[in-house]
């Protein structure tokens, strides 16, 4: 009993210390709480995958009424921004100084070859960003097919006897890519805080010595992590607070699960994290290697090779099995999964039994590596 | 002025051995980035080479038989299952086991038969937008292709137009192609601007930064001493990701090497310079750290590598401008891909070199700052 007073009473000096240092220090607050806001205002307001105002030159070889109307589909989609030109030339120009994104080209005999079923319209785009390039293509197909429909002899029977496709996007009918930002955010968010932060905590103090004061004190090394843990636990709640108010007031995304169910998932991926975070600075003991190595292992894969932008299953088998041993890739399932699929059993129980088992293995590993020995 | 070259020289020096001695930091330099490039590369691609579906064929004919081989016949759309009820849809979906599920409706044939328009109901799992959007985009193209055979089979001419897209230097849209050039740029700034911001901060925080400002050295020599040596670690890690573009991608290089590397100076200037002006800033390891970190993360994020530049918010697209990353990218797939000359990539260079010089000088004056 005393014994364990004594505990807490240590736990709570060296906590206290913690917190006060991350107080004191400008940085921390910037990583807690101006981080996760700047990435709110990022990937809310700076990041779109859509494009719009796409700059068009067009060259109107054939200069008919048929084309004429092709040219004033395009003018009146909202998508582009046309420029006619009179020569290819000009136009190529334009689309190798970036002032154009694409050019169309209406050859000679378009409305020739529109009568029998075989015109061909010509699009130019720059392939750099291939991207880019690829979406303006499908862009391009919308206002060509309108065209096309006005051009059918019986006119409004444009998709006759032809198969559509009646496309809906489940838990996102609206196409607004928010819905899957957010969810991605709170992971990278608690990432940085958790492990990007703390892999300089515990090397901070071995380089500078502190760490050896410590040990003559009656401090256990239990008690000395925990005390590291408790701070930026709270740091990374905070974080995950603040994306969850801006994904509900700012962003309209809904919750469709249950909020205890996203909070409990969002602390076993946050101790995850901070797991990590302390194993590779108790294991390398030097900031400057700590913070790459966290910024390696967790924050860059959280970004690329989670299954937030890029799609999992497109990647070649030996990437997809090493996102396996990322705990980015569970972390996501379930914070997409439980924000707009609702509480699905079938992806959330595995996922979090995964996150659970890798926070409990990251945390006995790290308390096995520390230990009360001079190198 | 001799003694001081040989002051600048001894600092480099030093600088290089306390980097590049210890075999750990030599590893955190440039191992990352080859596995960064490896992994990016292969990654980060919108292209989509595999979407799982399943369909509920509930009109069993000829025509759905078709459009669904069609579908296989892709290499694309991988079936997953065939399934027997409305009810099943769902859980396929919520599973994540299908990206997209079809339904064909009874009266699917019947109606492409009698010139009626004929629905097909695509349910895609929208918990990725992009990607369910991209997935559409393929069924879409491959049903436009069955459409048009179907009226060329059916003899149902219409004005039947043609796109014919051709992307320059890049003819088969592939996204690495634009992606891994653009890394070489990305992954450097972020190595050498945390190394840089590093350098001074140690010293700094293990106080042997007082011990440099009591000796002869002049605020611009200190920083011409830290930015040199990081700069050419930097164009270590460039050349490391660059040999990983060349002979693990093969993907080709079209302009000159001596431009690139032109280029390459001049952002490393600017990226140096920046992460000096942090370190001049930072107390500690620390908050150079993480000053560092908060700078550079929405540099990446907002230089256009991931998402299109020109869709950003106008405000943003201006407050860009002092964005080093951007030019890098714009500057590095100009030379590797269109082949692009001096000239060509003076809108570059020129942002370049006056981030570098402004930030450098900025330092050498808070070093100097620091001195009084």
């Amino acid at each position: 009993m005393k014994d364990l007073r004594a505990k807490l009473r240590r736990i709570r000096a060296l906590t206290v210390k913690e917190t006060r240092q991350i107080l004191r220090d400008p940085s921390s607050i910037a990583i807690g709480i101006v981080f996760p806001m700047m990435m709110i205002l990022l990937f809310g307001y700076g990041l779109s995958l859509d494009i719009n105002r796409i700059a068009l030159a067009v060259v109107d070889e054939d200069a008919s009424a048929q084309s004429a109307a092709l040219i004033q589909t395009f003018r009146l989609s909202r998508y582009f921004t046309v420029m006619e030109k009179h020569s290819m030339r000009d136009a190529n120009a334009l689309l190798l100084e970036r002032k154009a994104d694409g050019v169309l080209r209406i050859p000679s005999d378009f409305t020739r070859r529109a009568h029998a079923g075989t015109a061909e319209l010509q699009i130019l785009v720059n392939g750099t960003d291939a991207n880019q390039a690829r979406i303006m293509q499908a862009y391009a197909a919308g206002p060509v097919a309108l065209w096309s429909a006005t051009q059918e002899p019986s006119a409004g029977a444009a998709a006759r006897g032809l198969v559509v496709v009646v496309g809906r996007i489940w838990f996102n009918e609206a196409n607004d890519s928010h819905y899957f930002l957010v969810p991605g955010l709170i992971v990278l968010v608690m990432t940085i805080i958790g492990a990007f932060l703390t892999a300089m905590v515990v090397a901070r103090e071995w380089e500078r010595g502190t760490l050896e004061a410590l040990f003559v004190t009656p401090m256990r090394c239990g008690e000395f992590l925990l005390s590291k843990l408790i701070p930026y636990f709270v740091l990374g709640m905070i974080g995950f607070l603040l994306c969850l108010l801006a994904g509900k007031f700012l962003f309209q995304v809904p919750l469709r699960g249950s909020l205890l169910l996203l909070c409990v998932a969002s602390v076993i991926y946050l101790l995850v994290a901070l797991g990590i975070g302390l194993l590779v600075s108790t294991l390398v003991k030097s900031q400057f290697l700590a913070s790459q190595l966290a910024l390696l292992l967790t924050f860059l894969p959280a970004l690329m090779l989670s299954g937030f932008l890029y799609d999992l299953r497109s990647m070649p088998v030996i990437i997809r099995g090493i996102t396996y041993v990322l705990p980015a890739r569970y972390a996501v399932a379930l914070m997409q999964t439980i924000y707009l699929a609702g509480d699905v059993g079938s992806v959330i129980w595995p996922n979090l039994a995964v996150l659970a088992a890798m926070a409990a293995a990251l945390l006995i590993l790290t308390r096995l590596a520390t230990r009360k020995l001079i190198a | 002025m001799r003694a001081s070259l040989l002051r600048v020289f001894a600092l480099i020096r030093k600088e290089f051995l306390a980097v590049l001695k210890d075999p750990r930091s030599r590893f955190i330099i440039f191992a990352p980035p080859m596995i960064q490039c490896m992994l990016f590369g292969y990654a980060a691609s919108f292209d989509l080479n595999a979407v799982p579906y399943a369909v509920l064929d509930e009109s069993h004919g000829a025509a759905s038989v078709a459009l669904l081989a069609r579908l296989d016949g892709s290499g694309i759309f991988k079936r997953q299952a065939d399934l027997r009820r409305v009810e099943d849809i769902a859980d396929w979906i919520d599973s994540r086991r299908a990206l997209i599920v079809i339904r064909i409706d009874q009266d699917f044939e019947r109606r492409l038969t009698s010139g009626e328009p004929a629905p097909v109901q695509a349910i895609a799992d929208g918990r990725n937008s992009n990607t369910s959007g991209t997935a559409l985009g393929y069924l879409q193209t491959a049903v436009d292709d069955f459409n048009t055979d179907w009226r060329s089979s059916h003899q149902q001419p219409g004005p039947s137009v043609r796109l014919v897209t051709r992307a320059w230097y890049n003819p088969n849209f592939e996204s690495r192609w634009s992606m891994v050039p653009s890394l070489i740029g990305t992954l450097t700034m972020f190595g050498t601007m945390m190394l840089t911001a590093l350098s001074v901060a140690r010293e700094r925080e293990q106080g042997t930064f007082d011990q440099l400002l009591v000796t002869p050295f002049r605020p611009y020599e200190i920083m011409t001493g830290k930015a040199a040596p990081n700069m050419v670690i930097g164009l270590g890690q460039a050349t490391t990701v660059l040999l990983v573009a060349q002979f693990w991608f093969r993907i080709p290089f079209a302009g000159w090497f001596l431009v690139l590397y032109a280029g390459l100076t001049l952002f490393l200037m600017a990226a140096v310079g920046l992460g000096l002006f942090v370190s001049s800033i930072a107390a500690t390891m620390q908050q150079a750290m993480l000053y560092a970190f908060l700078l550079v993360m929405p540099f990446a994020i907002l230089s256009g590598l991931t998402t299109p530049f020109s869709s950003m918010p106008d405000v943003l697209q201006s407050a860009m401008i002092i964005n080093p990353l951007r030019y890098a990218l714009d500057m590095t797939k100009r030379v590797y891909l269109e082949d692009a000359g001096f000239v060509q990539l003076i809108p570059d260079f020129v942002p370049l070199a006056i981030i570098g010089v402004l930030t450098l000088a900025g330092a050498a004056w808070l070093f100097r700052r620091r001195l009084v």
